[in-house]
């Protein structure tokens, strides 16, 4: 049996979903036989690849780089998970929502800087008016709300989705969890 | 000894055969059934409103659902209260209430303890398919020992009821119309310099989410005590 290509993305998230990924232990094992990690913040490969079997999505779409990257993915990945409350709700990112972005620029890289006050203009991705859940951007197969969702949850998810069925992820997690 | 006036109603539930009171509402005969209709802003001990919807039962020969925290009990009534169009109902109601202010479970004081993230869980909502509105909303901390977050407000008007007909204070009240309601204390004034709040914590211990806490209290650390209330009437009623 050839390995399922697996992708993770990480947007604008906190990174503890991977962490989480990562928590799975010993079971990280059991599922290298049947995994192949082709994309992740965990693998130093630069260009998301084509035909990718599972990718799943850690974060709000917060910037242009993060659209851009969550079309590309939609486009090359068979299967696309929403991996936690930011990538589901925009959780914390859209706690900036009701503020305007340079109001937020401001109360970060001027208000309370004390050192060469001003925000950052090159080599960082401009920030749109506001973080949103990526379902208003591209569909979304399977949705696994929680902050972070658990080990036990994700590895539910991978290993549900391995063995061709739609995680039914009823008691699990919720939003928050 | 029963007053001869009592009269009992037989109706069907969910295909059961059951009785109530005439005064009873089909959500307290499904209750003391266990016969579980989910509910935000019903609370046993105060009156009803029916403000949330979540309560909208199907009765045989109405198309229109109506909630069973108000539609009291009546001879033959055939009620179903838990169909697929129902249960679309309620998630499309749920999800919206989600969408309306900012209810950020993962850094609420309320997170594992909200009635509202409880009920999602429930009705197996995995994302809202509307789009979210993000609204400003104030924070009120000027009351010495309670906090009003108005993100996470539903407008459930507990905190109303139970300050007007259990404390007798009335310091909660609703301003504005539609999507700008809001509870307000007194005359809208902020809640630390209300004349009329005797501090007594009720409208928080009845909060279904995390609106209304302790100062203090940090993220999922706000556990509230809703066991009072039904003593509390129960006492008063026997004193009467």
């Amino acid at each position: 049996m050839s390995k399922a290509r697996v992708a993770t993305l990480w947007l604008d998230g906190c990174s503890g979903c991977h962490m989480s990924l990562l928590d799975m232990d010993e079971r990280l094992l059991e599922l290298a036989g049947k995994i192949e990690m082709v994309f992740s913040p965990l693998v130093d490969q630069k260009e998301f690849p084509e035909n990718v079997d599972v990718a799943l999505v850690e974060g709000a779409v917060s910037s242009d780089e993060d659209l851009e990257k969550i079309l590309k993915v939609r486009a090359r990945s068979k299967l696309l998970v929403s991996l936690g409350d930011c990538a589901v709700t925009a959780n914390i990112p859209s706690m900036r929502n009701p503020f305007k972005v340079k109001d937020v620029l401001d109360r970060a890289y001027i208000e309370n800087a004390t050192l060469n006050p001003g925000a950052p203009v090159d080599a960082v991705p401009t920030l749109r008016p506001q973080a949103r859940p990526i379902h208003e951007f591209v569909n979304v197969d399977v949705f696994v709300p929680g902050c972070p969702p658990s080990a036990d949850t994700i590895y539910f998810v991978l290993a549900e989705i391995l063995e061709g069925r739609v995680p039914d992820l009823g008691a699990k997690t919720r939003f928050g969890a | 000894m029963r007053p001869a006036t009592t009269n009992v109603k037989t109706l069907k539930i969910d295909g059961r055969d059951l009785s109530g009171r005439q005064e009873e509402t089909i959500l307290e005969v499904a209750r003391q059934n266990g016969i579980f209709i989910p509910r935000l802003c019903e609370m046993e001990g105060l009156t009803d409103v029916g403000a949330c919807r979540m309560c909208l039962v199907e009765i045989k020969g109405q198309n229109r659902l109506l909630p069973a925290c108000v539609t009291a009990v009546e001879e033959g009534m055939e009620v179903t209260t838990d169909s697929e169009r129902l249960q679309n109902y309620r998630r499309m109601i749920l999800e919206l209430l989600f969408t309306e202010r900012n209810h950020v479970c993962s850094v609420c004081v309320s997170n594992g303890h909200c009635e509202m993230q409880m009920l999602a869980q429930r009705l197996g909502i995995t994302h809202v398919h509307f789009p979210y509105r993000y609204p400003k909303e104030e924070v009120d901390a000027s009351h010495d020992r309670f906090v009003i977050d108005h993100n996470r407000c539903i407008l459930c008007t507990r905190c109303v009821r139970v300050c007007d007909e259990i404390e007798g204070a009335h310091t909660w009240d609703i301003t504005g119309r539609g999507i700008d309601a809001q509870v307000i204390t007194d005359l809208n004034e902020p809640w630390g310099s209300s004349e009329t709040c005797t501090g007594c914590g009720k409208c928080v211990h009845v909060c279904p989410t995390g609106a209304l806490f302790e100062k203090g209290r940090s993220v999922a650390e706000m556990l509230k005590r809703r066991q009072f209330l039904p003593y509390l009437t129960m006492m008063r009623e026997e004193n009467e």
